[in-house]
């Protein structure tokens, strides 16, 4: 639908509401897989719906609809109506419409190469070619090579004036490969998320990706275990990701705060006497929520309740200052937040999620962090994460490791995991590289929210330094 | 729904070139959303989903696409003959994929199973009257769930059910917690109130001091919710034939090197709860019972007709994923109603939280507790504990440390929704553990 047609859609619901929207959300997902030298899929999903959402007597109600005929969403306004009327008496927090500010505008992320300039049968060659690199010798065993496809268009209107059109062509790529030798498995990946467009399968670096990924799994079949003690533990971007997503992202959910999650993802060690005040990390973390940069997974223009999405600190020199929270949870929690009000599609209700959560980056060279580092452990690459409800014991293993003796990267070490408290770990950084380590990286399957929701988020980090962690190895 | 998907199945398989096979799956629900935070309504809504997916294979190449279902037939058929188009288009295009399966007829099914549910406008003034003078966290699901399956060797599924669940969390003022479902196809208020007095009951017990625990091993008692989500991470890296054979599974040691779990160790796959559909994303019907690990030892895994094409084994129809779809933890002899004297001293674990492989080759999870924990001296509950990490490998606790399994199953529900509301659970007992590791 145009968002005119969309207009027209909305100007023809009859039903006494104080506010009423229409999100039309259409995402064609294509998987293309080469596995072990044949093809695993081609497949591609289009989902496409709408979410008729109204707000009467203080409470939403909504009806995620399946068709966009016109007798269809006027009897899902009316469905949702009852839903808001039913659930009114029982509310837990009564809104205006000054929960959907009204914003007009577009999004178009950025691309070099359309969708339609690679072939489904292209793209499996170059997959096909992928796999072969992978595929070092007769020791890998099992190798993958994927790309996924996300076009994504979302349209917004409703009665308070808001009128916005966003457009997203988003890739998954990822090569993995797992290497065997008598008793040892170890499996090696590289993956990217990015708002991108075909270009993301330029064959020479697809391949140089795919290779170092084959050898870097048969060099851990020969590596020593990670060792078991408590030390400088440097973490690389791809790790980093998952350490600010569980460990800063989630915790600063401000509906995880007030309480929503507790069913489900859990609470948060955060509360709303935190912003301000609370010394999350040490002076050099600043943690940034920026739907702005280039390519980054997430990034939008406008949040699913209309609110323009702009760059902002979360964290500043070390101390929290915002929280991850909606326009909703804004008006509930007087907590300053962001647009981040956000669903997994045309099927779900909006709740607070992250989008790009990003560390900002230091001064210091990859060497010169590596180089300040007597001995300690670096890894790179998430294989194992699980963190409290609080958001406070994780533990996380990763796929490479390196020793650090001496100011140099030495041995080779397989099976590094490292655990730890949240607070007191983002209070042990004590390093930060520069804008050349800084790594940009994503995941399409941040889950949460009751019905559940899986979301496309992005954290991008330069290389960081930890001091006294607790590491150590496999079984 | 299923008339619709009939009609639009044939005209489908009759429009088929020579040449060309089909594979034709649908799922959709019309399902009610709820969530509650300090027992009010936090968000409210219906959601009314269906989708059609379109396999289509020709000269060992295959595609396939899905769309969603508007349930206008006209509009409907129009898509699945531009989505079959398009795959036509592409379908020469790709490589030959030597391990396809094609359609084969081994019997058709039809089951629908009415259930009794609250209508939508009356859920919420059914629902709080219960919840008053607690703060409950949760959410409620219900409405009608189908999956169908239709392919060019003429076979036919379809499996229609009412479900509902309230998937909730008692909190405590001092923010201890208690974990409660009460799911069903039968709405009964009476049960229902009694299911949330006795969580209200439990979170009594919350009110004392919580004891803090120390890193280390302990003897512990993990009662059926907890051991259900250990369960569950057999279907991720563990009982898949094809994640076996990629080194890719925490169990490549029982297949390898022999390697065995404890005798009180039984496994399977049942299917006799009728809670979900027997047939798989190809219309394959599974067996109605198929022991996985039998006292210890891996009987089988769970293969794909395509693992089986590729790994020269034998298919037991399991999902393209290979994971659980009915499992059944076998109940022991240990009497359910004396765990807490069995324990002795040591740990009560009611749920367990956010697992994962921690070392899969090595078989070991981390995961944290949640929910009722205790801590028990001499047969007799002290108090709470703070919520503390374990790290430990199922060789260990499933294995030479795990002393009884207790004599009852319970039906543990599976209430996730990702992707729909998803059928079915897990059945377990509880286990009795020698050691158990907790490491921060």
């Amino acid at each position: 639908m145009s968002n005119t047609q969309l207009y027209d859609a909305l100007s023809a619901i009859d039903v006494k509401v104080d506010w009423v929207g229409l999100r039309e959300v259409k995402e064609n997902t294509t998987y293309r897989i080469i596995r072990d030298g044949n093809p695993q899929a081609n497949s591609r999903d289009v989902s496409h719906g709408i979410m008729v959402e109204v707000l009467s007597e203080g409470q939403f109600g909504y009806f995620g609809c399946n068709s966009l005929a016109p007798e269809k969403i006027q009897s899902a306004a009316e469905s949702a109506l009852l839903q808001a009327k039913a659930a009114a008496p029982h509310s837990l927090f009564t809104f205006s419409d000054e929960a959907r500010p009204p914003s007009k505008g577009e999004y178009q992320s950025p691309f070099k190469s359309k969708v339609e300039e690679l072939s489904a049968g292209k793209l499996n060659e170059i997959l096909l070619q992928a796999y072969r690199h992978l595929k070092v010798n007769d020791h890998i065993v099992s190798a993958t090579a994927m790309g996924m496809i996300i076009e994504t268009d979302i349209n917004f209107v409703s009665s308070n004036g808001s009128d916005t059109r966003q457009s997203f062509l988003m890739v998954q790529s990822d090569y993995s490969a797992t290497a065997h030798k008598r008793a040892e498995y170890q499996r090696r990946s590289d993956n990217h998320c990015l708002q991108i467009g075909m270009e993301e399968f330029e064959i020479d670096a697809v391949l140089a990706r795919a290779v170092r990924v084959g050898e870097q799994a048969l060099e851990l079949l020969n590596a020593e275990e990670c060792p078991t003690e408590t030390t400088h533990l440097v973490l690389a971007p791809d790790q980093m990701m998952l350490q600010i997503h569980e460990s800063v992202g989630h915790a600063l959910e401000v509906d995880r705060i007030l309480g929503d999650e507790r069913n489900y993802a859990g609470w948060s060690f955060v509360r709303e006497k935190d912003f301000g005040n609370l010394q999350y990390g040490s002076d050099l973390m600043n943690i940034t929520f920026d739907p702005t940069v280039d390519g980054q997974f997430a990034c939008y223009g406008y949040d699913d309740g209309g609110l323009k999405a702009e760059r902002d600190f979360i964290i500043k020199d070390g101390v929290l200052l915002k929280g991850l929270g909606g326009r909703e949870s804004q008006l509930r929690s007087g907590v300053p937040g962001v647009a981040n009000f956000r669903s997994s599609s045309w099927n779900r209700a909006p709740i607070d999620r992250m989008a790009n959560l990003n560390l900002e980056p230091g001064d210091s060279s990859f060497d010169e962090v590596i180089s300040a580092v007597d001995h300690g452990v670096y890894m790179e690459t998430n294989r194992s994460w699980s963190i409290d409800d609080y958001r406070n014991k994780f533990q996380f293993g990763c796929e490479y490791g390196k020793l650090i003796e001496k100011g140099k990267l030495t041995k080779t070490v397989k099976n590094p995991n490292y655990r730890g408290i949240s607070n007191p770990f983002w209070n042990s950084l004590k390093m930060l590289g520069n804008q050349e380590t800084f790594g940009v990286y994503g995941t399409p399957y941040c889950g949460k929210g009751e019905p559940n929701q899986a979301i496309r988020v992005g954290h991008a980090s330069p290389l960081c330094l930890f001091e006294n962690v607790e590491v150590f190895g496999g079984v | 729904m299923k008339s619709q998907f009939n009609q639009l199945s044939e005209n489908l398989l009759n429009s088929l070139h020579q040449g060309e096979h089909l594979k034709i799956g649908v799922s959709g629900e019309s399902s009610q959303f709820i969530r509650f935070s300090q027992s009010k309504v936090r968000q409210s809504g219906l959601v009314e989903d269906a989708a059609i997916n379109i396999t289509l294979i020709k000269d060992d190449q295959t595609c396939s696409g899905s769309f969603t279902l508007t349930g206008d037939i006209a509009n409907d058929e129009s898509l699945a003959v531009s989505e079959l188009n398009r795959l036509r288009e592409e379908v020469d295009t790709l490589p030959k994929d030597p391990f396809i399966v094609l359609p084969e007829n081994s019997g058709s099914s039809n089951e629908t199973h009415e259930g009794v549910l609250l209508p939508a406008e009356k859920a919420v003034e059914s629902l709080c009257p219960a919840m008053d003078g607690v703060d409950l966290a949760g959410i409620w699901a219900s409405g009608r769930i189908y999956a169908g399956n239709a392919n060019s060797a003429g076979q036919k599924h379809w499996f229609e059910t009412d479900t509902f669940s309230l998937d909730y969390s008692l909190i405590t003022s001092d923010e201890k917690m208690v974990k409660g479902t009460y799911a069903g196809s039968h709405w009964n208020q009476s049960d229902y109130e009694k299911n949330m007095a006795k969580s209200i009951a439990k979170l009594r017990m919350m009110e004392k001091s919580a004891k803090k625990i120390e890193p280390g091993k302990y003897r512990t008692y993990i009662a059926p919710a907890g051991v259900a989500d250990i369960v569950g991470m057999f279907s991720w890296g563990g009982v898949s034939e094809a994640s076996i054979q990629q080194g890719d599974s925490a169990l490549c040691k029982m297949r390898e090197n022999d390697m065995k779990l404890s005798d009180c160790f039984s496994l399977k796959e049942d299917f006799g709860s009728g809670l979900v559909p027997r047939f798989n994303c190809n219309g394959e019907l599974a067996p109605q019972q198929l022991d996985l690990i039998l006292n210890g030892s891996l009987k089988n895994t769970l293969v794909s007709s395509r693992s089986a094409k590729e790994y020269g084994v034998t298919s037991n129809f399991a999902g393209e994923d290979e994971g659980l779809r009915a499992p059944v933890l076998n109940p022991g002899e240990l009497d359910e109603d004396a765990v807490v004297s069995k324990l002795g001293t040591g740990l009560y674990l009611s749920n367990l939280h956010y697992l994962n492989w921690s070392d899969r080759p090595g078989g070991r999870i981390t995961g944290m507790t949640r929910y009722a924990c205790f801590w028990v001296e001499n047969g007799e509950v002290i108090a709470p504990i703070d919520n503390m990490r374990f790290d430990d490998s199922i060789y260990s606790f499933f294995g030479d440390n795990l002393e009884g399994v207790t004599n009852k199953a319970h039906l543990m529900p599976s209430v996730e929704t990702y992707d729909g509301r998803e059928l079915g659970g897990i059945s377990c007992p509880g286990i009795l553990l020698k050691s158990f590791e907790l490491t921060l």
